[in-house]
């Protein structure tokens, strides 16, 4: 009867730091980088000009045996599939923060309005500035899914902030921010808006190095950030009074946790649209493998969105070949009856 | 009485003002001639082909959507429902545009558009009632946006399949009632005066029915049928309300809460004036969405959302105390 400690605790010698993760935490961060890798290859591989699997990963690590694998996956189809990765891992993580800040399973960024936000300024630009280059967009998202964050939290305030009211309001502010999307959406060029749209309902169709390059420094400084922050997610997710008791600076880390989920949120969305319903779907997934830690559980879930979002990508290409669906559509037709799951049993 | 008598004034006035004004500048005695002495000139084809068919459908869907709010909200007991954001409008608008996908545009939909409304109607009720604590106000608003969530996403994925549905319905898409003429209001009005009489017949039995469930059937209500008979008025209203300008939100939502302001809790008077309001709300934000970027209009239901969804939130922050 040897009883297993169900945690890991890692305390660095150099570092200033020490953690604790789920003893779950390492098998399954494993698990789901394998089946991440394995859906980037077979996403790569997929479509109109197939590529076997194993030339795929050749040609990736620079081997190609064939001079138009190299064009095809190097140039088509690799930064598109290494967007969704990233797009997947940036809502995830947005969407287990504020979750967390929230103190409300339901919360998700695009619940709550924040994506809604990002989405108006960014179709605004694309369809009044056409000409304007592809990396002031996720700045311009940031600052779009800023503002409406801040909108929701204040508008919420009535004595104290109650979730269910945030949920109300970012519902309404939502409609609000929809119609000024689609007011942009009437008055636009119609190729303009064509590319709009397809944007809007979430899709890495078309996305190039170029796209990809402004979205990697949002992630590589904001999800580490989250990270770090974690711990004082899981002491906020006692309470405020017990977070401070335990000599947490509440306003201050909430606020950082908020400027890491719009980050996070906004870039993403700025980057490819509004996949709806990974930053619900993919913490809620984490939960149920590595329990409710925020420690391991943010690392988690950002896998987890990294592999629907990839999936949904794949699925989208293949269903209605050679018409692509956006893999927006695919995760929303999976995702909204999921919610609607959740407040089943969250009543 | 005498409000009626007043709402019906101000209607009429809305319709001559809607008459009256638009992108061309047109002297009222042409106005008067173009209806009564019609000479085909390109005045009168402006007044009888573009301004009459849309002042009444302002005033008509103004009201079968006033209405369907206010039979929403009695039938729920929940002052957050109305057919846009249960999702209604857009099962009806969903099946339109599978509609328009298929057939191509010019056909005549409203069957669809009751399918639509119908199935919406039907699911959101039956998710918002799921679990143990039953049909709570919360659950089924959350239900209905969820619900929204998914079907604009269906929609969307139709129009990125095919780029001439999409710039046909663009516009009706966003709500506006710049589209139809008279030969394709005349088929659906019959179904939205059929609804809008079938509801007034309905305030006594809503009224009970807003007292509770219990109490309702207590006093001898069968309010199974009366259920039955109000989602029908709802599917109607909404469904040929949809079918014609596409989903323009909001509406059903706030007339009912200005209505109730007015004249208290009884749907026998709650019906009438909604219709009123409703219908004097949709002109004046219609003659709005037409004025003021003259001569480009904006769609009609982006006016409505953007005096609606304010009065969303500060109904969310006020009326849900949790």
């Amino acid at each position: 009867m040897s009883t297993i400690k169900p945690w890991l605790s890692v305390r660095p010698r150099r570092l200033p730091l020490s953690f604790r993760v789920d003893r779950r935490v390492p098998g399954v961060l494993m698990a789901l980088v394998a089946l991440m890798l394995l859906s980037l290859v077979a996403n790569v591989s997929q479509g109109d000009y197939p590529v076997p699997p194993l030339e795929v990963v050749k040609t990736i690590l620079g081997f190609p045996s064939n001079p138009d694998y190299a064009f095809v996956v190097n140039t088509l189809r690799l930064p598109r599939a290494l967007v969704a990765l990233l797009v997947g891992m940036g809502l995830a993580a947005a969407g287990a923060i504020s979750q967390g800040i929230t103190r409300n399973p339901l919360a998700a960024p695009e619940i709550i309005g924040i994506n809604s936000g990002a989405s108006l300024v960014a179709v605004s630009f694309i369809v009044l500035l056409p000409g304007l280059p592809v990396g002031w967009l996720p700045i311009a998202a940031f600052l779009g899914g800023l503002g409406a964050a801040i909108a929701i939290y204040l508008l919420a305030w009535n004595r104290g902030s109650s979730p269910v009211r945030l949920i109300l309001v970012g519902i309404g502010l939502t409609s609000l921010t929809a119609a000024f999307t689609s007011l942009m959406i009437t008055f636009g060029n119609i190729d303009d808006v064509s590319q709009a749209l397809v944007w809007l309902s979430g899709s890495v169709y078309g996305r190039t190095w170029e796209h990809l390059w402004p979205l990697l420094p949002w992630l590589v400084v904001f999800l580490p950030m989250a990270m770090l922050l974690a711990r004082d997610l899981d002491a906020l997710n006692l309470g405020d009074g017990l977070a401070q008791g335990l000599g947490n600076r509440v306003e201050w880390s909430r606020g950082l946790l908020l400027l890491c989920t719009v980050a996070l949120a906004g870039a993403s969305v700025a980057t490819a649209g509004t996949i709806g319903f990974v930053g619900l779907m993919a913490p809620h997934l984490g939960r149920q493998l590595v329990g409710p830690s925020y420690t391991g559980l943010i690392p988690v879930a950002a896998l987890a969105g990294a592999c629907i979002v990839e999936l949904a990508d794949l699925l989208g290409r293949l269903a209605f070949a050679p018409i692509e669906l956006p893999c927006g559509v695919i995760t929303a037709v999976i995702g909204a009856p999921y919610f609607l799951w959740l407040l089943y049993r969250s009543s | 009485m005498v409000g009626l008598g007043l709402g019906v004034f101000v209607v009429l006035g809305c319709l001559i003002a809607s008459l009256l004004l638009g992108a061309a500048d047109i002297s009222p005695s042409i106005v008067l001639q173009a209806i009564f002495q019609f000479d085909g000139s390109t005045e009168h084809l402006i007044i009888r082909t573009v301004r009459m068919p849309r002042a009444i459908l302002a005033v008509a869907i103004g009201a079968a959507l006033g209405v369907a709010g206010a039979i929403t909200q009695g039938l729920t007991r929940n002052p957050l429902a109305a057919p846009d954001i249960l999702g209604i409008n857009e099962g009806a608008a969903l099946a339109m545009v599978l509609a328009v996908f298929w057939r191509g545009s010019g056909g005549n939909y409203v069957g669809f558009a009751f399918g639509g409304a119908m199935l919406a109607a039907v699911l959101v009720y039956w998710l918002g009632s799921m679990g143990r604590s039953g049909l709570t106000p919360l659950k089924l608003v959350i239900a209905g946006a969820a619900l929204t969530y998914l079907l604009t996403s269906l929609t969307t994925g139709i129009l990125i399949l095919n780029q001439r549905t999409l710039d046909e319905i663009r516009f009706w898409l966003a709500g506006s009632l710049a589209g139809p003429d008279m030969a394709a209001i005349g088929p659906v009005l019959p179904y939205i005066v059929v609804g809008l009489v079938g509801s007034l017949a309905l305030g006594r039995q809503l009224t009970l029915l807003s007292l509770g469930e219990d109490v309702a059937q207590g006093l001898g209500l069968q309010t199974a049928w009366v259920k039955v008979g109000a989602a029908i008025a709802v599917v109607l209203l909404a469904g040929s309300a949809v079918s014609l300008a596409g989903p323009i939100g909001f509406v059903g939502l706030v007339v009912p809460h200005v209505v109730r302001f007015a004249v208290g809790v009884d749907y026998r008077w709650i019906l009438p004036y909604a219709m009123l309001v409703g219908a004097i709300l949709l002109s004046v934000a219609d003659l709005a969405a037409r004025l003021v970027i003259r001569p480009q209009e904006l769609p009609v239901g982006i006016m409505t959302a953007l005096v609606g969804a304010p009065f969303f939130i500060y109904l969310a922050r006020s009326r849900i105390k949790q």
